[in-house]
């Protein structure tokens, strides 16, 4: 099965229109593909069209040009309603700013996907506690958003994304928000979800350090894929554990 | 499912700016308020005033005189837009005019009952003044017929007697509250004596015969509570006449009961035309107009109906503004929560969940305070309709219509802001900070 295709993008353009005539092209034509299983990360200086970039991936915008398939989905020919239940069931997001809703509780929030997918409420609810117990936060399971720390907040997300059983993780610079430690810890939930349970995951990130961690590495500049690397996963935690 | 959910989430969402909520209700409230306050208040009346007209009797005919050629009238049944001349004393229905009337229609007319209150115009207080006590009273004369018809029941003395009309005797019945008042409910101190009664600054005197027994006025509102009620001081009806300068004139209204079996519709129009065919046909302003029970609730009814519809008009435009209100404070919330919205897209909310879930915010917003306004509503109208005696007539089904009502307001005010929010690009709203 790792051989399977998640994400498929083939002669992505994007251009943005900052009123007519000035057209502004940002993505250039990229081409890549994201097997099932794989960690891979995309990486860019600010400007470089990362942005723009996770935003077609995650299915809230449509390329321009080019071709883009979900795990078996076109994209650029989906209404509106599709791409929701898309993202919905195809995609986990995990931001740099957490984006938990305010006054409902970690446990409603990891809901939420489950409860737009149209589940029962009980079953949602059982389902929304085994994930928070993933990520370890059973203890803090309703609390409300402001009354959880960032990394507290960040592995909420984390459940909140893994709901609907995502093809895809898509974490926006998830530590960006976050000290080195609780970085840390992060991106360790990423890993395990990654080895222990298979998951796809595209991790965008402006630090090569970060990049570093992850199985495949895209560089992004100017709106052109300038260089593809493996990273060193292994080798990082090898040297950490000596 | 998802509704009970947005359900939930408003509620928090109230909870959560408690103040800004309860501000942004007010409007609501108010408006709720003030049209169940209204509803309830004129419900009690039109109760209260049918109720009444039907126990003053359904054979009372009253017969008055008023001007020819006029539009029609909500209480008098006509309307002069054009005064022609004052009235005088020869456009009154003169004695002769009754007589002949009651020879014509002497099976059909039990009694005509007739009574002048002695006043120089002015209204002003009359009382009695006993060494330190006083009573206040209006010094009104009967006719033998009003006697009759009021089934005025003598507690001491005597009755007036036929001598005391036909001689304009000044003899006069006080009430057992003036006695009690004046004499500690002594009756025997009362009677055979004089008794000074002021009017309008006129002093009066007449010799008590008797004592009688005071009755609610059946049409006053504001019932029996009054300590000290406002008693007739009777004095036969040919008396109040002369003290008013009147014994010669005729008569501006009087009242007519009608025997048993009679239908006072079609006999108040016959009435009618007998006076105005015999004697008033030639008269080039005046003539006789009559009023029945009936006549007068349906009069009576669609008055307080007009001010009704008036007052809860001007109490919709309350709820008008409070709708706005509504919308404002929604399009103020989704400005703040465009986050929030981002993120529910991102999660996969449709644009027709995130309209479902804003519009039912502005709806539990209306519907909260169209409760609380309810409550308030029926409230202050038991509390208004307490403070005259009355039990407050709560009609469901503009509780039903409130709340209806809020629901539209909710949606239709709730529309826009929810529309706004639903078509949110999902990019710009995760963006926005």
């Amino acid at each position: 099965m790792k051989d399977n295709i998640m994400l498929d993008l083939r002669n992505i353009h994007k251009s943005f229109f900052i009123g007519t005539p000035n057209e502004f092209e940002v993505l250039h034509g990229l081409n890549f593909t994201v097997k099932e299983g794989e960690f891979v990360s995309i990486v860019g200086q600010s400007g470089s069209g990362k942005s723009t970039l996770m935003n077609i991936i995650g299915a809230l915008d449509r390329p321009t040009a080019g071709e883009y398939n979900l795990d078996g989905v076109d994209i650029e020919k989906a209404k509106d309603n599709e791409l929701s239940a898309l993202r919905n069931k195809k995609i986990g997001f995990v931001f740099q700013t957490y984006n938990l809703i305010a006054r409902t509780s970690a446990l409603k929030n990891v809901e939420l996907p489950m409860m737009y997918a149209g589940m029962g409420r009980s079953e949602r609810a059982e389902r929304a506690r085994e994930l928070l117990a993933e990520v370890d936060m059973t203890d803090r399971m309703m609390h409300k958003p402001d009354e959880l720390s960032g990394g507290q907040k960040q592995r909420v997300a984390i459940a909140r994304a893994m709901a609907n059983d995502p093809a895809i993780i898509l974490a926006d610079e998830p530590t960006g928000a976050l000290d080195s430690s609780t970085g840390r810890m992060i991106m360790d939930i990423f890993h395990k979800l990654h080895e222990e349970h298979g998951k796809t995951i595209v991790l965008i990130t402006h630090s090569p350090e970060l990049s570093m961690e992850t199985e495949r590495i895209i560089t992004l500049k100017d709106g052109t894929i300038i260089g593809e690397s493996t990273g060193n996963w292994q080798g990082l935690k090898a040297k950490e554990g000596e | 499912m998802l509704f009970s959910e947005n359900i939930l989430v408003a509620l928090a969402g109230l909870k959560a700016n408690k103040m800004r909520s309860l501000l942004t209700m007010l409007g609501i409230i108010i408006g709720i308020a003030s049209v169940i306050t209204i509803k309830t208040i004129g419900n009690t009346m039109t109760q209260f005033i049918n109720e009444k007209m039907q126990s003053m009797g359904a054979n009372n005919i009253q017969v008055g005189i008023m001007q020819k050629e006029g539009k029609k009238d909500l209480f008098y049944g006509r309307e002069s837009d054009t005064y022609v001349r004052p009235m005088t004393d020869d456009d009154l229905i003169s004695p002769d005019m009754l007589k002949s009337f009651r020879e014509k229609f002497k099976d059909e007319v039990t009694y005509v009952v007739l009574s002048e209150y002695v006043t120089d115009g002015n209204y002003q207080k009359s009382e009695i003044v006993q060494g330190d006590r006083t009573a206040k009273v209006s010094v009104v004369g009967y006719n033998e017929d009003s006697f009759k018809f009021n089934k005025t029941k003598i507690l001491g003395g005597r009755a007036f007697l036929k001598r005391d009309y036909d001689e304009a005797k000044r003899v006069c019945l006080l009430s057992d509250r003036a006695v009690e008042r004046l004499y500690d409910g002594n009756m025997d101190e009362a009677i055979g004596k004089p008794i000074e009664v002021t009017v309008d600054g006129t002093y009066y005197t007449y010799y008590v015969v008797g004592v009688y027994e005071y009755v609610e006025q059946s049409l006053s509102l504001t019932g029996s509570n009054s300590p000290n009620p406002v008693t007739d001081l009777q004095i036969p009806y040919s008396t109040a006449r002369n003290e008013n300068h009147n014994q010669n004139k005729g008569y501006s209204y009087f009242n007519v009961v009608t025997a048993v079996g009679v239908d006072n519709n079609s006999f108040s129009k016959e009435m009618r035309d007998y006076f105005n065919v015999n004697f008033y046909s030639r008269n080039d302003a005046y003539d006789v107009i009559v009023l029945t029970a009936s006549s007068m609730m349906e009069e009576f009814n669609s008055i307080i109906g007009m001010v009704e519809t008036g007052l809860t008009v001007i109490a919709a435009i309350s709820l008008l503004v409070g709708g706005i209100g509504v919308m404002n404070i929604m399009l103020v919330s989704i400005t703040e929560r465009t986050k929030e919205i981002g993120t529910r897209k991102a999660l996969g909310a449709t644009n027709f969940s995130i309209r479902l879930q804003f519009i039912t915010e502005a709806v539990v917003i209306c519907i909260i305070g169209g409760i609380i306004g309810i409550f308030l509503g029926v409230g202050l109208g038991t509390v208004i309709m307490k403070f005259v005696n009355q039990t407050a007539v709560i009609s469901p089904d503009s509780i039903l219509l409130a709340v209806g009502f809020s629901m539209v307001i909710g949606t239709f005010f709730g529309y826009y802001p929810a529309n706004k929010a639903a078509k949110l690009n999902p990019i710009d709203a995760l963006r926005y900070e």
